[in-house]
């Protein structure tokens, strides 16, 4: 009776299709459908607050801020999205009278921004109207939400343009109290009176009391009362952004979802009583204007985009790198995109079952994780890295990119042993001691025993393809490497050992006292691997007779010891927001130091030379001589040695053989629209790569009815006794 | 029983009382409402006063469990701890820190979490309960001494390993079933037949052997030397006699698990991509999301007391001997 409900069971599968272990449903089978994987649920998705790259990958798609980058071109190239130009920003004094671009001293700058006309919002309820024209969700009671649990249920939904307005409204959502927008704080030192605006609005939001207890008040209206006063809509399609100084690196600002328009409309229907129960709100389900629009949002399971049926269509680019053409990746060049009509997002938590779909054909492209590393790439002598065969066999593709990120061990400028304090002799010591450690931290080794060889020993804070980054002999630190024999290699250990002599410390004890030197790395500890790096890291600073103990804590109290000034060296890493060389040098700008003023300067490092430069590189285009300021910033750092510049990491990205146009962008992650399928090839794989093998499973079952016989035998042999 | 249950009533809201206030402690030892506003607004450009009106939006810009400024009672309620748990005895969970409605999410993820635990449940005490009889009846012999090795071997071995080797075996190297993923309907069958399988498979070894201890101890008892005595056949004694008095002690572990169904899986739910409440137990862990943990516990404890009443009630109905007193 076992046996034929298994054998039932397995032919019933095998009615179900050519495969079995496929986790999509059999309707999509053929569809021009993306698969991908998310890890972790976005925090949010209102385009106001998210910021993390996970929630991005996400609300790209459906945003459009009036700028982005060109999919193609490196270093970065900032074109229009929605804006008809890029906008330039005309400079003027305190007075209001306008001053030349070349003005040394600017009061402010005033950015105006025209979007193209035409473009048109994706179809939502927010937007229903009546023949009469008359909102149909816009005054919903609770009731009428009883049968709608998600945005498809309201049978309506309509459309309306894009107007210059819907951005300023999203500016003003920035400095909402309730809304919190993580770069508030930032944007208020420039945008002219968004701090004010802030202040007003918190003031009405205290003062407003909610009409039912427990219901918050509602958003927008105050937001439509009142206006930011540098911030204006100056006619349908235009809007005027007046900020403080010369702040060039705003235009990269205008190419973040940040920026991004938001109807109204959106916020007053999300706002109604019952909505925020039922998961109703922008930070749920986005409405935008870009070539996707999020369906389906089970953030527990699965998340799909699908076409937006309103968006304009964009143009695949013409032109990129000089490799792009031989890559294919100009194939699809004057197509109007997107190509694809839905990408469908399943949660993944665990790195076996995800790599195993790949493999399977599942998901289209994929990461490589430690654990899979080695049966995926080999890596030559050279450090180049190739296909393993059995990647190679199935048409796989690898694509390697440097991340726009750095990654530090930092010294505490404020410690006594290892900081910057004191008199002009102490700080010599402690900038040799800096230099040893430099030296005698093998970063080679470390990207080679811990990353896989992914990444790129840094020399500096600006990573590669960042204005500002310097390649041959200019591009290495002189105080940790020599070129001897006509190659660049890490100083020797016995300089390092010099030096650490020199800072007073022979031998690794201190000269005075004679007591060892023992110097503390505050860590989160954990991870797999971690206590194997931490190792590793003892042994580099025995290297040079310094004892490196670790004072580990979890990632709260970690970051409170750092905006506190508690320790003495600890490991950290940036990601670029924009790719610009002010993100990374304002990492050790000395007013932006942790302890004193909350800032990003967690090394508290304080250099008048380099903090002159600064000032003076930040507002500068890029050219000959900000590239010569920066040279000398970077010298003066690599003297100072604050940071040990570890490395940049490398992305290491698999796509399937069916999948094109693929090309890494790190700093925008709107590409999708320009992703091709060919479904039918991805169906003939997946067919070959998943044939079901049936006859171990018969096996298992027989060897386990085979087992019962001897047991079933000896009852029965039993039962005849008794009889 | 009506008396019963009702004092057990009482005795549950002042469990709930200590568990959630040993859970408020602990969160608080570990996490303040600076770290929490930290890891919902980022790391990068976040303010002092972003982080303080986060708090003050969201009520944790008060004392945790005394508010000495206050006067009266407002010195307890004017507090983190009594907002946040009044309400919660009202089985108003209210929202998670990053904004989202835990009744909402509870009600979403409950099911993938019931369609899991209680197949696993059901089908593996059967299997468990069989092979336990099996190797009772067969006792002393090579198959008892082989089946108690094998169950030794079994339980053994680590639960990651029955979930790894399974997808590994059935997924990868079959191709039989998807390796994860979920689905609504019908279409959940697919992805549960092997979580399903790992559960049942990985539970058999300690289940069996404890099922088997319970079953050899009944078989020592008076009465069934009587019910042989009797001439009953061995399959009766055991089907009619054996398990039926056996119950209770199987009683006492299942009945009480029953209610904790609800709250999921931890591990298979993670590594069969299965949208339940272990899944986001553990989330809300690592995102420090009080409000999320506070209410998952206090649904567990709520749904273990209920579980321990269950099991007292189960008694009365297999043992007329046991009465509430």
């Amino acid at each position: 009776m076992r046996l034929h409900t298994v054998l039932a069971c397995l032919l019933l599968l095998a009615g179900c299709g050519k495969v079995w272990n496929d986790p999509y449903p059999a309707s999509q089978s053929g569809k021009n459908i993306l698969y991908a994987s998310f890890s972790e649920r976005p925090k949010h998705l209102d385009p106001a607050q998210a910021y993390a790259s996970d929630e991005h990958d996400f609300i790209a798609q459906v945003y459009e801020p009036p700028l982005q980058y060109h999919y193609l071109k490196r270093p970065y190239t900032l074109i229009p999205a929605t804006a008809a130009d890029i906008p330039s920003p005309r400079y003027f004094d305190s007075s209001g009278k306008e001053l030349p671009a070349s003005a040394a001293e600017v009061d402010y700058s005033v950015y105006e921004i025209r979007i193209k006309p035409g473009i048109l919002y994706q179809p939502h309820p927010a937007f229903a109207k009546d023949a009469a024209g008359r909102s149909l969700y816009l005054n919903l009671k609770p009731d009428d939400l009883r049968d709608k649990f998600g945005i498809a249920d309201f049978p309506a939904s309509g459309s309306r343009e894009l107007v210059a307005a819907d951005y300023v409204y999203q500016i003003k959502r920035l400095a909402h109290p309730r809304i919190h927008s993580p770069i508030l704080g930032h944007m208020s030192g420039y945008i002219v009176g968004l701090k004010e605006y802030a202040a007003l609005i918190e003031q009405e939001d205290k003062a407003l009391q909610p009409a039912q207890p427990g219901v918050k008040p509602q958003i927008w209206p105050s937001l439509a009362k009142h206006e930011i006063a540098g911030v204006q809509v100056v006619d349908r399609y235009t809007y005027r952004i007046k900020v403080r100084g010369r702040y060039p690196q705003f235009v990269y600002w205008l190419a973040m979802p940040f920026f991004a328009p938001v109807p109204p409309e959106a916020d007053r229907f999300y706002a109604q009583p019952g909505m925020a129960e039922k998961n109703f709100s922008l930070d749920w389900y986005p409405v935008g204007t870009g070539p996707y629009m999020l369906t389906e949002n089970n953030p527990n399971a699965r998340m799909v985009l699908a076409r937006n049926p309103n968006f304009r269509g964009e143009i695949y680019p013409s032109s990129g790198e000089t490799e792009d053409a031989a890559e294919g990746l100009l194939a699809d060049a004057g197509k109007t995109a997107p190509f694809i009509d839905a990408v469908v997002f399943t949660r993944e938590k665990e790195s076996i079952p995800y790599w195993n779909k790949f493999m399977q054909g599942y998901y289209d492209q994929s990461g490589i994780s430690n654990d899979n590393f080695d049966s995926a790439v080999r890596v030559g002598i050279e450090g180049d890295a190739a296909l393993s065969p059995e990647m190679a066999r199935r048409g796989i593709r690898l694509k390697t990119s440097v991340a726009t990120s750095v990654y530090y061990l930092s010294f505490n400028w404020l410690d006594p042993v290892v900081g910057g304090q004191g008199d002009a002799a102490r700080q010599a010591r402690a900038r040799k001691l800096r230099q040893a450690i430099s030296i005698a931290i093998d970063n080679e080794e470390f990207i080679s025993i811990f990353a896989n060889g992914r990444g790129v020993p840094g020399q500096g804070p600006v990573p590669p393809g960042i204005f500002g980054y310097r390649e041959g002999d200019d591009g290495y630190n002189p105080a940790v490497y020599e070129k001897t024999g006509g190659a660049w290699h890490r100083k020797s250990i016995a300089q390092a050992k010099k030096l650490l002599a020199e800072a007073g410390y022979p031998n690794g004890r201190d000269a005075g006292s004679g007591a060892p030197l023992v110097l503390y790395l505050d860590t989160t500890g954990g991870g797999p691997g971690g206590k194997a790096r931490l190792d590793w890291y003892r042994k580099q600073f025995q290297k040079i007779d310094v004892q490196l103990e670790f004072r580990t804590s979890d990632w709260n109290r970690f970051q409170e010891k750092i905006r506190k000034g508690n320790t003495q060296m600890f490991f950290l890493g940036w990601n670029a927001d924009y790719p610009d060389p002010e993100n990374f040098m304002f990492l050790l700008h000395g007013p932006q130091g942790a302890v004193k003023l909350g800032g990003e300067n967690k090394a508290n490092y304080s250099n008048d030379e380099f903090d002159r430069l600064f000032e003076q590189m930040k507002n500068m285009e890029n050219g000959p001589e900000r590239q010569a300021i920066i040279d000398r910033m970077v010298a003066v750092l690599r003297r100072d040695a604050p940071w040990v510049w570890a490395y940049h990491p490398k992305d290491y990205s698999l796509y399937h053989a069916w999948l094109y146009n693929v090309k890494p962008n790190l700093m925008a992650r709107n590409g999708l629209k320009f992703y091709r399928l060919d479904p039918a090839l991805r169906e003939v794989k997946r067919a070959e790569w998943n044939r079901p093998v049936v006859w171990p499973a018969l096996l298992l079952l027989l060897l386990l009815i085979a087992g019962t016989l001897p047991a079933l035998r000896s009852w029965r042999a039993r039962e005849l006794a008794k009889a | 029983m009506s008396a019963y249950i009702v004092r057990r009533a009482i005795y549950a809201v002042f469990i709930l009382i200590g568990v959630n206030l040993i859970t408020f402690a602990l969160f608080f030892k570990v996490n303040t409402p600076d770290d929490m506003a930290r890891l919902q607004l980022g790391v990068k450009y976040v303010t002092p006063e972003a982080i303080a009106k986060w708090k003050a939006e969201r009520g944790y810009d008060k004392p945790l469990l005394y508010d000495g400024t206050a006067t009266g009672r407002h010195k307890f309620t004017d507090t983190i701890y009594f907002e946040k748990s009044v309400e919660m005895f009202r089985f108003n969970f209210g929202r998670a820190d990053d904004g989202r409605d835990i009744a909402y999410e509870i009600s979403t993820r409950m099911w993938p979490s019931l369609a899991l635990a209680v197949p696993v449940f059901l089908v593996g005490m059967l299997l468990q309960i069989t092979f336990a009889l099996m190797m009772a009846f067969f006792r002393a012999t090579y198959i008892d001494f082989w089946g108690v090795v094998l169950c030794v071997v079994m339980m053994s071995i680590s639960g990651l390993f029955y979930i790894i080797g399974g997808q590994y075996l059935i997924s990868k190297l079959w191709n039989l079933v998807p390796i994860s993923g979920y689905a609504g309907g019908f279409d959940a069958l697919k992805f549960l037949a092997l979580p399903v399988a790992v559960g049942v498979i990985g539970g058999i070894g300690s289940g069996a052997r404890w099922y088997r201890t319970i079953f050899l101890e009944e078989v020592g008892k008076d009465y069934v030397r009587t019910a042989r005595a009797k001439g009953l056949s061995e399959v009766v004694v055991f089907f009619r006699h054996i398990l039926r008095n056996a119950l209770i002690p199987i009683l006492t572990g299942a009945v009480v698990a029953i209610p904790l169904l609800f709250m999921g899986s931890l591990i298979a739910e993670s590594f069969f991509g299965i949208p339940g409440l272990g899944s986001y137990t553990i989330e809300a862990i690592q995102s420090q999301d009080f409000a999320v943990v506070r209410s998952m516990v206090f649904i567990g404890s709520a749904l273990y007391i209920l579980g321990l009443l269950l099991t007292d009630i189960s008694y009365t109905l297999v043992d007329p001997r046991v009465r509430f007193e």
